[in-house]
C-alpha cells in the first residue's frame, strides 16, 4: 500500500521536534503516512505557503494560526489546530552590557529569577536612560502574532511600563536573532530554543528568564492545517494526529534525548550542535552569567499532562492578548471564532480519549 | 459642458527590498521599462522599518522567501500616522496570477486604497523578471560547471600523457573510449584518473 504524502513546513527550532521525529523515526509510516518536511526561514512565508496550499500542514506560532483564521494582517483563511506541538520553550536573553546595566538596578537580595524583581529593575533602567536623554532599549521578538511578543509585553507591562512607548519591540526571524544581538540591532530578545543557548555559547548573550518563569503553561507552536483540508482529508488528518502524538510521547522519555538532539541538530533540520539542543530538552540551561544554571523541568513541554490537546482556553487567552495589545478591535463573535480554531474534538476522536481537565491553563506568575 | 480632463495617475513610489545586486538591477530595469521611474532599493536588513518609513512608498516589492517579510508584517499594526501597507497584495479573483507569483517567488505590499489595476502590471513585470533571473542563474551555473569539467579533463589528459608517453589527442581518445564503454561522462572518467593519480603519488 502506498503511503499518503503530507507536506509540512517548519522553522528551525527545537519545538519542531514532534513532526521531525514523526517523519524520521517511523511514527508517520506506522500510520500509513509519509511526511515531507520543508525547512522555512520566516513565519510570513510558512503561513503563506500553508494558506495558498503549497503545504498541507505547518509548524506554526499558536497566535498566528488564530490571527490568520481571523484575517488579521493576512488573507483570511480559516485554519484549524487539531494538535498542539508543545508548551513553553522560550527565554529572554540580553546582551552582556545590557544584562549588567539591568542587574546593577536589581534590589539587593532580590531573586533574579523573579520577573517582578527584574521588571522593577527594567523600570529603573528605562527611567534612568530617559533622564540621561538616552534611547530606550530595543528588544527583539519573532513576529507580531507570537507568544514572544506577548511574553515581553506582559513582563514590561507588569513592571508599570508601556510596551509601545517605553521600549522598542522589533521583529527579527528566529534564525537571525543571534546576528541581531551581535550587530547591536537589539539589546536583547525573546525567542525559542535553541537560539538563546546559541547566544550564550557564543558569549553574545545571557539568559535573563526562562519563559516558564513568566507563564507556567504558555501555548507555543501548533500544527496548523487549512480547515478545508481537515474536512476533506479527515482520515489522513486523524492518522497524522496519532503519529504526532506518538512522536510527542517519544520526545518525553529522558532516555531518548541524546538521539533526539542528534536528529534535530542535523544539517537539514536545525543545523546546531546537539549539545546545545540537549540543554533545552533537559531544561538545564547555563545562563552565561558566571556559572549560573537555570533548571526547570517544564522549560519545554511536549506531551506531558495532556499538553498536546488543543485546549480552546489557550485560543481564547491568545485572542485576549491580541485584543489587549490593539492587534484587533474584536468582540465576542470574533472571540468565538478564535476559540473554534482549536479542535480538541478532532484530537479526542483521533486518539479515542478525553484528556484530563487542567484547572489553570496558563498559570501566570506576573500577578 | 465638456468632461473635465482626467487627472493622470500620480507616479508610484516603489521600494525594492533585494539583497542581490544583480537581481536588483534586472528588476529595476524591468520596472523602468514599464514606465516606473521612482524605485528605491533597500539592499540589507539593517533598520528596515526606518528606511521604509523614510521612503514612504506606495508599493513594496520583496522576494517571497526573504525573511525581512516578517519585519514588514510589524508595520501593519504600528500606531504611527504615516501611510502604511495593509498587507500582501493578492488578486484573489485571479488564481493563475497568484500561482505565477508564488512559483516565481515574488510578493508585493501595497498601501491602502491603491487600485488593483495599478499593482497588477507591476507584479507581472516582477514575475517575468524574477523568472528571467532564475534562468540566467541556471545558465551561469551550467557554464561554470562546464568550465570546471573542461579543467578536469585537461588535468586527466596531462596525467595520461605523462604516464603513458602519448600525445594529447590520443589521451583524449582514451578518455572518450573508456567513457563510452562504461556508459559514463568523460568528466567522470577524468575525475577517476585525477583521483587515482593523487592516490598513487
Amino acid at each position: 500500500m502506498s503511503l499518503d504524502r503530507i507536506k509540512i513546513g517548519f522553522i528551525p527550532l527545537v519545538d519542531a521536534a514532534v513532526p521531525i521525529v514523526a517523519a524520521d523515526l517511523g511514527f508517520a509510516a506506522a500510520e500509513g503516512i509519509e511526511i515531507e518536511l520543508h525547512r522555512e526561514i520566516s513565519w510570513s512565508n510558512i503561513r503563506d505557503r500553508l494558506t495558498l496550499g503549497q503545504f498541507d500542514a505547518a509548524h506554526l506560532l499558536a497566535p498566528l494560526a488564530v490571527a490568520t483564521s481571523l484575517g488579521l494582517n493576512s488573507v483570511k483563511t480559516p485554519l484549524a489546530v487539531p494538535i498542539a506541538l508543545n508548551l513553553n520553550g522560550n527565554a529572554i536573553t540580553l546582551a552582556p552590557h545590557f544584562h549588567d546595566e539591568l542587574m546593577a538596578r536589581l534590589a539587593p537580595r532580590e531573586d533574579r529569577a523573579d520577573p517582578r524583581a527584574t521588571g522593577a529593575a527594567l523600570k529603573r533602567l528605562v527611567e534612568d536612560r530617559r533622564a540621561n536623554g538616552e534611547e530606550p532599549p530595543v528588544l527583539g521578538m519573532t513576529f507580531p502574532f507570537s507568544t514572544h511578543n506577548y511574553q515581553l509585553r506582559l513582563w514590561i507591562a507588569a513592571a508599570g511600563l508601556n510596551p509601545d512607548e517605553d521600549v522598542r519591540l522589533a521583529v527579527v526571524p528566529p534564525p537571525y536573532m543571534v546576528d541581531a544581538l551581535e550587530n547591536a540591532h537589539v539589546d536583547g530578545f525573546c525567542v525559542g530554543a535553541p537560539w538563546n543557548s546559541v547566544a550564550v555559547e557564543l558569549g553574545l548573550g545571557r539568559i535573563l528568564h526562562l519563559g516558564v518563569e513568566l507563564l507556567s503553561s504558555c501555548p507555543e507552536k501548533v500544527l496548523a492545517v487549512r480547515r478545508k483540508w481537515l474536512d476533506e482529508r479527515s482520515d489522513v488528518a486523524e492518522r497524522l494526529i496519532r503519529a504526532l502524538a506518538a512522536a510527542g510521547k517519544w520526545m518525553e522519555l529522558p532516555g531518548n534525548r541524546a538521539e533526539a538532539s542528534d536528529l534535530l541538530g542535523a544539517s537539514g533540520r536545525l543545523d546546531v550542535a546537539p549539545s546545545i539542543i540537549r540543554r533545552a530538552l533537559d531544561g538545564r540551561l547555563p545562563t552565561g552569567a558566571g556559572d549560573e544554571l537555570r533548571n526547570d523541568g517544564r522549560y519545554l513541554v511536549f506531551a506531558r499532562d495532556g499538553a498536546m490537546r488543543p485546549d480552546e482556553r489557550h485560543a481564547r487567552w491568545l485572542y485576549a492578548e491580541m485584543a489587549r495589545w490593539g492587534q484587533t478591535k474584536g468582540g465576542p463573535e470574533e472571540e468565538a471564532l478564535a476559540a473554534s480554531v482549536y479542535r480538541a474534538d478532532v484530537f479526542d476522536a483521533a486518539l479515542g480519549i478525553s484528556a484530563p481537565s487542567v484547572a489553570d491553563p496558563i498559570g501566570s506568575k506576573l500577578g | 459642458m465638456p468632461d473635465r480632463p482626467k487627472t493622470p495617475d500620480r507616479p508610484l513610489k516603489i521600494a525594492l527590498v533585494e539583497e542581490s545586486p544583480v537581481r536588483a538591477a534586472i528588476l529595476e530595469e524591468g520596472l523602468r521599462e514599464a514606465g516606473h521611474a521612482t524605485i528605491l532599493r533597500i539592499p540589507d536588513r539593517a533598520n528596515l522599518l526606518e528606511r521604509i518609513y523614510a521612503i514612504d512608498p506606495d508599493v513594496i516589492l520583496i522576494g517571497l522567501a526573504n525573511p525581512s517579510r516578517d519585519v514588514l508584517e510589524q508595520m501593519f499594526q504600528m500606531s504611527r500616522s504615516v501611510r502604511r501597507p495593509v498587507g500582501m497584495f493578492v488578486d484573489q479573483s485571479d488564481s493563475s496570477s497568484i500561482e505565477a507569483a508564488i512559483d516565481a517567488g515574488v510578493s508585493a505590499y501595497v498601501v491602502d486604497g491603491l487600485r488593483k489595476e495599478r499593482v497588477k502590471p507591476i507584479l507581472d513585470t516582477m514575475v517575468s523578471r524574477f523568472n528571467a533571473f532564475s534562468r540566467l542563474k541556471a545558465e551561469l551555473d551550467q557554464a561554470k560547471s562546464q568550465l570546471e569539467e573542461r579543467k578536469l579533463v585537461d588535468r586527466a589528459k596531462g596525467i595520461l600523457m605523462r604516464q603513458k608517453g602519448i600525445g594529447e589527442e590520443q589521451a583524449y581518445a582514451l578518455l572518450r573510449t573508456v567513457a563510452m564503454n562504461e556508459k559514463k561522462k568523460i568528466a567522470e572518467i577524468a575525475q577517476a584518473v585525477v583521483t587515482a593519480a593523487e592516490l598513487l603519488k
